[in-house]
């Protein structure tokens, strides 16, 4: 039996939500922070943290997916270099997307804002509130989140290169377009 | 002379009231705080006044005898952040430039049985007065007494976050107070 090509429906349908929350998150986070003071921003705030804590959430499940569930292989042209750095990318995007919610969470703590997820469900404060603290992991938090913008445009500009320049079938990998077998 | 003195002073430690009868009239600052818990987004925001002033008399002999007046320096705020310390001055919020300070005074001290009392009074806080019942427990200790209790506000009452911040959605429009002053007494 040839392997299918494609990773397994849970893992797709987990990706693009992830992916799909991170483009609305991320910018988000940048734009909020910048707004003077008002009850606006105070929702804002409040929405990129539920955005963020639901991200952690989904992120857990895939690390947990991923690790009971192997990835379709790759297609045997593809270089080792080209396979190692894959798996170096992939592994850091794993460890931010669970990093970076995190570190969102401690910082709230640490500034003084409880999370409350949704305005329903109370996180605990992991850290007490402190000034330098919060400021750390403000710098944490946004640091991580630029290194997770160039992993990602990496990671696009590979799956694109593979798929359009090189023609093999990397997008149907993520369930894009309808399935091929090898 | 001395035998004098000596009997003066016997009378005066005799004359001296029982330690229960003690009235508390001098207000310890350092062990006094005020502070407050907002919503905001549903999410439980602490905050406080570092600078007040207390006047009281309280005998728990004659508690319908008692008062206090409090004072609050709006400037000494803390709601939470820098930011929210900043934005709390404005017209929206204190106004503090015209109201720079909340005054409670109490009119009428009702026991309630076991060192719990309530207290009436009117908190005047951006120019409006407004009637507040306050439940205050005793708690004596041997050089000074302490005075807690928790109450809640509507801040909309006082025109506390007006315009784009009355909508209590997002900051909720009650207001958990909390209050311990410790004073000595004679």
């Amino acid at each position: 039996m040839t392997p299918t090509l494609r990773y397994t429906t849970p893992a797709v349908a987990l990706h693009w939500l992830v992916a799909l929350l991170i483009f609305v998150g991320f910018p988000l986070g940048v734009y909020m922070h910048e707004l003077p003071l008002s009850p606006v921003k105070l929702q804002l705030y409040s929405y990129h943290k539920w955005i963020g804590i639901t991200v952690l959430l989904l992120a857990g499940v895939r690390v947990a997916w991923r690790l009971s569930h192997r990835p379709p292989p790759l297609p045997a042209s593809i270089a080792g270099w080209q396979r190692q750095a894959s798996a170096a990318v992939h592994g850091l995007l794993y460890l931010l997307i669970l990093a970076i919610p995190l570190s969102g969470w401690l910082m709230s703590s640490a500034k003084g804002f409880q999370t409350v997820w949704f305005g329903v469900l109370p996180l605990p404060d992991l850290v007490g509130k402190s000034r330098e603290l919060g400021e750390l992991l403000e710098e944490v938090h946004e640091w991580l989140n630029y290194t997770l913008l160039a992993l990602v445009i990496l990671h696009v500009a590979a799956a694109l290169k593979h798929h359009f320049i090189e023609r093999q079938p990397f997008l149907q990998r993520m369930g894009w377009g309808k399935q091929e077998q090898s | 002379m001395k035998a004098h003195i000596y009997s003066l002073v016997g009378f005066s430690m005799l004359a001296t009231p029982a330690a229960h009868a003690l009235e508390y009239r001098t207000v310890l600052p350092q062990q006094s705080a005020i502070s407050f818990e907002t919503r905001q987004m549903g999410v439980p925001v602490a905050g406080g006044f570092k600078r007040f002033t207390t006047q009281m008399a309280f005998d728990p002999e004659k508690p319908e005898a008692a008062s206090a007046r409090i004072e609050i320096d709006l400037a000494s705020i803390d709601a939470g952040s820098v930011e929210a310390d900043d934005e709390s001055a404005g017209k929206l919020w204190f106004n503090r430039s015209v109201y720079p300070k909340a005054v409670f005074t109490s009119s009428q001290i009702r026991a309630l049985g076991g060192n719990r009392y309530e207290m009436r009074g009117t908190l005047t806080l951006k120019g409006k007065s407004r009637e507040l019942i306050v439940p205050v427990s005793y708690v004596p200790g041997k050089t000074a007494a302490t005075f807690n209790g928790t109450f809640t506000l509507k801040r909309l009452d006082f025109g506390i976050g007006e315009g784009m911040w009355a909508d209590v959605a997002t900051v909720a429009n009650e207001v958990q107070v909390k209050f311990r002053i410790a004073a000595s007494g004679k």
